[in-house]
């Protein structure tokens, strides 16, 4: 059952699960042989629930044979560090959050939960989610599954290492600026970035709060649309979470594309994408036109203007949501300060990362007298611009394909001290998160050095079925989803 | 390179940030190459374009002031680094006489 079960969907488990040809305590030891064997090397995880788990696996199993049910009844899910859940630890990969263990469940948890999910155990990230390789996290990196020599992407690269190495059946991220989709096409995953709103934020710790949404990390959109499911709809803890009626979001139906006009906004084919990942994702496009899309060029002017703007406005965010780790109410404090402004200034000098102190310096001159104007103020005008260019271009088509990322996943070390470098491969995904939008990467094909590549698919503010379409069909016609990292692993871990 | 645009020290003693001085230069490398970079958003156009600070903007959320159970001061404080009888406990921040 260990090798099987890493090739299950969520899915394809519930049908086990509901067929009687295993029982959910089964499927946890399985998980659990799985992680012991691989984690080693990949380090997905950063704290496991085994003993909560099994006993929650032995209660879904009494649940069904007392003929209960739930959607995901038995079913265990990877959780970023990112989210509470009750009696968790949750330190979203910061020394500054030590021994903070969650006193309830972030609203998503809580409907998964109802559904009689289980919390398996957490997964890595970069600090606060701020970093595109999960170097940034207190807990050392992750590794890719497909090479341990190469970064999984960030910031949920934790996530998306458990799915790709089957020590996850499917995993919950977050996405700012691509943190779900970025880490999702570098280890050959599916990942959802849903549209703004579409999920409620309530205990997702805040990184940027306009920007800011829970996504997942699947094995295929029909998991992706099974979850969504579940998670989506109006929570009053959520002022910003949508009041729109509750849909069931599938996958299933439909294997083509007719009548479906997919846009290639021209600004993201012109250089700065590898050559393979071209090739790769120029192949994928011509997959959707034998699916019978119409594909046609769009152009999105304003592209160049995204990483500076969604930097100042994430960082201006940034600032003043970790003004609230102050080593007061939880988490580390510094031993021994004499007064309250030295507490508060080194106990987060000594709690934060790099990478998150950057932003925070970076966010608050943005916010600064003299400044506030020239940069965020800017910067909230340019969003609109943003937006304005994906209203126009949705005018003329349903979707929109790019490229996930410019490149496949690169090595380890490469940019962490080099961070421009860095941010500037989150330009086709933090276009998304600045206008609102919803995304979907699913894998598309591999470099030479097999190292997965991902086709992204832009749609309209609510437009997820359209997505769960696109990605369906192309899931049905192509089998790159399925194909698995062989174990052991290439690579050496150092 | 110009000279530099922002002064790190400055701006993390506003953001409350203690640098180590090897940190401190480190920072003020990058951020100066991040803000020249950063430079092209100052060369579009944006006057009269209204801002964004939310793509949904959402006004006024109103529910009914009804009391419902939130966290006991017990629970409220268990993820305190310090605490006593139900208050966190600080360093001294007012002279006493």
């Amino acid at each position: 059952m260990r090798n099987e079960v890493t090739h299950w969907t969520l899915a394809e488990t519930c049908r086990h699960l509901e067929a009687g040809d295993c029982c959910s305590v089964e499927l946890v030891e399985a998980l659990l042989a799985v992680i012991a064997e691989r984690d080693p090397l990949i380090h997905s995880y950063i704290y496991l629930n085994a003993e909560e788990a099994l006993d929650a696996a032995r209660e879904a199993d009494a649940s069904r044979a007392a003929g209960k049910g739930g959607r995901l009844l038995g079913v265990p899910i990877a959780v970023k560090d990112v989210l509470n859940v009750r009696g968790q630890p949750c330190r979203c990969g910061s020394r500054i959050l030590k021994g903070y263990t969650a006193p309830y469940d972030a609203t998503v948890i809580a409907r998964l939960r109802a559904e009689g999910a289980i919390f398996l155990g957490r997964t890595n990230m970069d600090e606060f989610a701020m970093g595109s390789t999960t170097e940034n996290s207190a807990e050392g990196p992750t590794r890719n599954p497909w090479n341990l020599e190469r970064v999984p992407g960030g910031s949920s690269g934790g996530s998306a290492a458990a799915v790709a190495a089957g020590e996850a059946l499917a995993a919950l991220g977050s996405d700012t600026g691509g943190s779900v989709r970025q880490p999702a096409a570098f280890c050959g995953c599916t990942g959802l970035k849903p549209t703004y709103g579409l999920l409620s934020r309530y205990g997702l710790v805040a990184y940027a709060s306009s920007l800011d949404q829970v996504g997942t990390l699947t094995k295929d959109v029909e998991d992706a649309a099974l979850l969504l499911s579940v998670m989506a709809g109006r929570d009053p803890h959520d002022s910003t979470s949508l009041d729109t009626p509750s849909v069931h979001y599938s996958a299933v139906e439909g294997f083509d594309l007719r009548g479906l006009r997919l846009g290639l906004p021209k600004e993201y084919f012109e250089g700065g994408m590898e050559w393979e990942v071209e090739r790769t994702i120029q192949a994928a496009i011509a997959v959707c036109r034998e699916l019978g899309a119409e594909i046609r060029e769009v152009s999105l002017p304003h592209t160049a203007l995204a990483i500076p703007t969604y930097y100042l406005i994430a960082c201006a965010e940034a600032s003043t949501n970790l003004a609230r780790y102050d080593g007061v109410r939880y988490g580390y404090r510094t031993p021994d300060a004499a007064d309250v402004e030295t507490l508060h200034s080194r106990t987060r000098a000594e709690g934060f990362g790099r990478e998150v102190k950057r932003r925070i310096i970076l966010g608050t001159y943005a916010l600064s007298r003299g400044y506030y104007e020239e940069y965020y103020g800017r910067a909230q005008r340019v969003r609109t611009l943003i937006r304005r260019d994906f209203e126009e271009a949705f005018r003329n088509c349903d979707a929109l394909l790019t490229p996930t990322t410019p490149t496949a996943a690169y090595p380890l070390g490469e940019r962490v001290e080099d961070p421009l470098r860095m941010y500037l491969g989150d330009v086709y995904t933090v276009p998304a998160n600045l206008a609102g939008l919803c995304g979907l990467t699913v894998p598309c094909g591999f470099t030479k050095e097999l190292l997965p590549v991902g086709l992204q698919m832009l749609g309209p503010a609510l437009g997820e079925s359209v997505l769960f379409r696109v990605g369906g069909a192309f899931q049905k016609a192509t089998a790159w989803h399925r194909q698995r990292p062989p174990f052991p692993v290439a690579g050496s871990a150092r | 390179m110009e000279q530099p645009q922002i002064n790190v020290e400055y701006v993390a003693r506003l953001a409350r940030l203690e640098l180590e001085p090897e940190e401190r230069d480190l920072f003020q490398g990058q951020l100066d190459q991040i803000l020249s970079y950063f430079e092209r958003i100052r060369q579009v156009a944006v006057e009269g374009v209204e801002p964004t600070a939310h793509t949904r903007p959402v006004y006024n959320v109103f529910r009914e002031d009804e009391p419902t159970p939130g966290f006991s001061s017990e629970v409220a404080l268990k993820n305190a680094p310090s605490s006593a009888d139900g208050l966190f406990i600080v360093p001294r921040i007012v002279e006493t006489s």
